[in-house]
């Protein structure tokens, strides 16, 4: 007998044991690639698979993986869930694509949800939050309150998802404040406090007044702090304890609600594969409250942007724009596909510097 | 006072003995962290030892033991060579990164190109690989006499930085949408270390694995390399009066535990992982420095050893998504584990005695 | 491009506190290596430290505190390093890399009430006149007491090790154990309290990191410092002067990295990255013509057999 046969039957002999015992209770399973004290990208996951155990008490129950590291063991922890019976599983991290894939063949009846890849199969949907919106909203109030001109941004690694984030804020900036200068810095690391902290520091030092991050750890904010006049914004998580400077707003990761629609999904059958976006309408990108440290005025226009973002009548690329080199990219009024923002590897004209390659 | 006495000949009986005794105490003591953390200690231990391998589901967990304890075991019977011959290769983390980018290299090279000899050719690449990251601390030491231990520390990092760079640059998938990472192996037939035979966990890194513990067992008993290597490891001097060449043997330790280093990044990268990625490495090359010496630097001791790690890794697991223990629990479980089976090693060679202090 | 936005004196400044968590730790390796012991298990032993120090400095309040709890951490975990290679006579290399596992887990463990906490602030010191200093001031007089501290243990490890007879006797430990044995030294008590001693320094060291340099806990915030330590232990040819030097040189390669890419350089972030170790590499193929440079017992187990 083939293993994937096998393994399906094995999950069918238990789905029917189990059922006998507990029939309404709905497995949910989340593999997450730190561990959930990490304060921002799993975090925020774990909060969400909290907020799915508030919504629906005893009729669901929810396991996780912490720490799984991405390829084989991955796998490993994915089948794992779905041998035991899980009817839902959570994948949050770009390198569980394949993973995710492979272990959804061999289960056709267990639901996949994998957080920002772009391969979908009849029981695998693929989730990602349309961070870069928030970005905008950064984007103004930096553009607005700096007075050296000068903003210091944190990249992970040159990925599109952080070029998205930079071209955003960027755009943001430099139209209520045509004299604005990015410096991107590039940690190479999701996660290095230490790292982190030099990176805002050596920003800070060269005159940035405005210091935007793309990596998880609040390092960058203890040294804004120090340092006085910065303004920082959260990353993932509020990092409501740097409020009300440095940190004057932030983006927030809010999983809990497409967690809670999925989850009820399955409950009532209505389940089918998706390839979900979300943004700041749906509420996937949620913007901490912006602090007294920001002037009213600069508050309200911050609101106002985030307001038409929601509502669908701003788009964060909206032409005229042109790509770094000064060749054309959209044209007056035109606003970017999702195709290309997926795919996005270039700079915005007017930002210095390469991409690192 | 209690002293101790070296035995004139390590006791078997012991060396038999101390894993059992190791394994139980940590059952012990791991029970004992798992009450405190609010776990039914009986059950836990349970999960971990037993479901792997006997549950209801150990036709899946098995063939994942294999999976797991395959480069554990490769890695570690290629470090024990050298070890038994005082030769110090810290740095099979390294050797299994650039074995991985050799090997896969060479088979991106030839996408999307269909052909039989390609794997081998990816096999042959993967050796020379991690051959030629752990010969650079050998001639450097065979040269300049430089410590190997930290020539080949270093050369980690290097390594490391070169995966980055190479998932973000060189290798990344021309279709990936910009994502870091390669080609997915798995898609492609001519390079996929695919299962020998489907659902048995036995790829060819397995195959390899097992094929080296009989090497190094032939080797180490009948063969004249293998009696140099125990020679050097007991008595340097005494070896070199025989006419073992030190340099010879620093070339082939290294080297030979440089290429099976590689091979195992190779059969991994090719297989289980399928690509190149930033994170790729998951700490094989370190934990297969303890698998070595859980294994008392023995083939057959390291076969054991590698399959009990990776039992602890995968049953660990379990008990994380079934109890909810957090992923430190087990790594502390773990620790406990490698300290009691180092330190009980002890009652192998020594004796402990009670003796009234002697007065001077 | 625009190389003017770098200002040497604030890179110097902040060089020095990315350098101090990396001098803590390899200090304290130093003295246990020139004892001949080799404790691969820095990066465990910081990160307990990290988050000795981070728990006792938010409890009390106090961050001096909280940086003893770090030593005493630090010197616990090492403690069972002791037993391991001391006492049990196990192999080095295997019981620091299981230190080093242990260490990651018993940390993640005891943080798991701290995450998100903010500690008690370490204050940086300011004295009048000096600290106004052009160029000087904010290079040597504006720092925390600890970066002071720091290069404190490393003057006193220096003058110790080359004026002390305790000292001596180290070396003597370090270079030939039976011979020290055979002068009548306690060969293993006194690897015991350098293996201590090594433990402590590295807590400190991991308790920089979350108290000062970060400040915050999370889960494996050291992220690889422990290793760097050990690298820089050889580099410095165990010369504690040069620990200086060099953590200097390593935590500068980060902080001049960063400071060139926000000014504009296109610069290889990956190969810069790996320089730090190609340069140690280079350096131990030069002290390697020097045969008296690294302790000749390293590694190598001790028993008293007569």
């Amino acid at each position: 007998m083939k293993l994937t046969s096998l393994l399906a039957s094995a999950a069918m002999v238990l789905g029917l044991a189990t059922g006998a015992v507990a029939q309404d209770k709905t497995k949910v399973g989340f593999v997450y690639v730190g561990p959930v004290g990490d304060g921002g990208w799993t975090y925020e996951h774990n909060q969400g698979r909290l907020a799915v155990e508030a919504e629906f008490g005893d009729k669901v129950e929810t396991v996780f993986v912490e720490n799984v590291a991405e390829g084989p063991d991955s796998e490993r922890v994915m089948t794992q869930m779905a041998l035991n019976g899980a009817d839902l599983i959570f994948t949050t991290s770009f390198g569980y694509m394949d993973p995710t894939i492979n272990v959804a063949k061999k289960f056709p009846n267990v639901k996949f949800e994998h957080a920002t890849g772009y391969k979908t199969a009849p029981n695998v949907s693929v989730y990602s939050a349309r961070f870069y919106e928030g970005r905008a909203v950064q984007g103004t109030i930096a553009g607005r309150m700096t007075k050296s001109n000068i903003v210091g941004y944190i990249g992970s690694y040159p990925i599109p998802e952080v070029i998205r984030g930079i071209n955003s804020a960027y755009i943001h900036a430099k139209k209520v404040n045509p004299d604005v200068q990015f410096k991107i810095v590039w940690a190479f690391t999701w996660f290095d406090p230490a790292k982190e902290a030099d990176a805002a520091k050596v920003l800070i030092e060269q005159g940035a007044d405005v210091i935007l991050q793309h990596t998880d750890s609040t390092a960058p904010q203890a040294a804004a702090k120090n340092a006085g006049n910065v303004i920082t914004f959260g990353q993932a998580s509020d990092m409501g304890e740097y409020a009300p400077m440095p940190r004057v707003s932030s983006i927030i990761d809010n999983w809990a609600p497409y967690y809670i629609e999925r989850t009820r999904a399955v409950m009532d059958g209505t389940w089918e594969t998706v390839n979900t976006w979300n943004g700041i309408g749906q509420g996937m990108v949620g913007i901490g409250e912006i602090s007294d440290a920001v002037p009213a005025d600069v508050k309200a226009e911050a609101l106002a942007l985030k307001a038409a973002i929601a509502s669908g009548e701003h788009h964060p690329f909206t032409g005229p724009l042109n790509k770094q080199d000064g060749s054309a990219w959209l044209a007056e009024g035109e606003v970017a596909d999702d195709g290309t923002l997926a795919g996005m590897n270039f700079f915005v004209e007017g930002i210095t510097g390469d991409i690192p390659q | 006072m209690i002293r101790l006495e070296k035995r004139p000949q390590p006791s078997q009986a012991w060396s038999m003995a101390t894993p059992l005794v190791a394994v139980l105490a940590t059952m012990l003591f791991g029970g004992l962290l798992f009450g405190l953390l609010g776990t039914n200690p009986f059950l836990a231990i349970e999960t971990i030892f037993w479901e792997p391998l006997f549950g209801e589901f150990a036709f899946y967990y098995r063939p994942q033991l294999l999976v797991k304890g395959a480069p554990l075991v490769l890695i570690a019977i290629g470090l024990s060579l050298g070890f038994r011959a005082g030769i110090w290769n810290i740095g099979a983390e390294g050797q299994y990164i650039i074995g991985s980018l050799t090997g896969a290299g060479v088979g991106l090279a030839f996408y999307p190109l269909e052909a039989w000899y390609i794997f081998p050719l990816m096999v042959i690449a993967g050796a020379f690989g991690g051959w030629a990251w752990a010969t650079i601390p050998a001639i450097l030491k065979v040269r300049f006499g430089t410590n190997e231990i930290l020539v080949s520390l270093m050369l980690v990092y290097v390594a490391e930085q070169f995966l980055a760079s190479m998932s973000l640059g060189l290798l990344k998938n021309p279709e990936g949408f910009g994502f870091p990472g390669s080609r997915n192996l798995q898609q492609y037939a001519s390079a996929h270390n695919a299962e020998i035979v489907t659902g048995t966990g036995m790829h060819w890194g397995v195959v390899a694995a097992l094929i080296a513990v009989i090497f190094a067992y032939v080797l180490l008993n009948r063969h004249m390399l293998g009696f140099q290597i125990r020679l050097t490891g007991a008595a340097p001097r005494a070896a070199r009066f025989s006419g073992v060449r030190p340099a010879r043997l620093i070339l082939m330790c290294l080297g030979i535990s440089g290429a099976l280093a590689g091979l195992a990044g190779l059969f991994e990268v090719a297989g289980p992982a399928g690509q190149v990625s930033i994170d790729f490495n998951v700490g094989y090359g370190f934990t297969a420095i303890i698998v070595a010496f859980l294994g008392r630097l023995h083939p057959v001791g390291i076969l054991l050893a590698g399959a009990l790690m990776a039992l602890t890794y995968i049953g660990g697991e379990i008990a994380q998504g079934q109890l909810g223990l957090p992923a430190a629990a087990i790594q502390v479980f773990q620790g406990m584990l490698l300290f009691f089976l180092l330190a009980l090693d002890l009652l192998t060679n020594y004796r402990v005695a009670w003796r009234k202090p002697e007065v001077a | 491009m625009d190389l003017s936005a770098i200002n040497p004196v604030l890179l110097i400044a902040s060089l020095m506190v990315a350098a101090t968590p990396l001098l803590l730790a390899a200090i304290g390796e130093l003295v246990v290596e020139r004892a001949g012991v080799l404790n691969l298990g820095v990066e465990g032993m910081m990160i307990v430290g990290a988050i000795s120090g981070f728990a006792i400095a938010v409890e009390t309040g106090s961050p001096w505190l909280g940086f003893l709890g770090a030593a005493v951490g630090g010197a616990l975990l090492s403690l069972l390093f002791v037993i391991l290679t001391q006492v049990a006579l196990a192999n080095q290399v295997a019981s620091g890399l299981s230190l080093t596992l242990f260490g990651l887990g018993l940390s993640s463990l005891m943080g798991q009430r701290y995450v998100g906490v903010k500690p008690p602030q370490m204050p940086d010191i300011h004295i009048p006149g000096l600290s106004d200093l052009p160029v000087l001031g904010p290079i040597l007089f504006s720092h925390d007491l600890m970066l002071y501290l720091g290069v404190g243990i490393i003057a006193a490890v220096w003058a110790v090790l080359k004026y002390t007879r305790a000292g001596l006797i180290l070396r003597a430990v370090g270079e030939n154990h039976d011979a020290a044995h055979a002068l009548g030294y306690k060969v293993v008590r006194i690897r015991i309290a350098a293996i201590l001693f090594g433990g402590a320094c590295a807590g400190l060291g991991g308790a920089y990191i979350s108290l000062i340099r970060v400040p915050q806990w999370t889960e494996g915030m050291t992220a690889g410092v422990g290793w760097i330590a050990l690298a820089l232990v050889v580099f410095a040819s165990w010369k504690p002067w040069r620990v200086l030097l060099g953590a200097y040189l390593f935590g500068g390669v980060t902080v001049v990295q960063l400071n060139l890419q926000a000014a504009g350089v296109a610069i290889p972030v990956e190969y810069l990255a790996m320089s730090p170790y190609l340069v140690t590499i280079l350096v131990l193929v030069i002290l390697s013509a020097d045969k008296s440079s690294a302790p000749a017992s390293l590694g190598r187990i001790f028993h008293a057999s007569h």
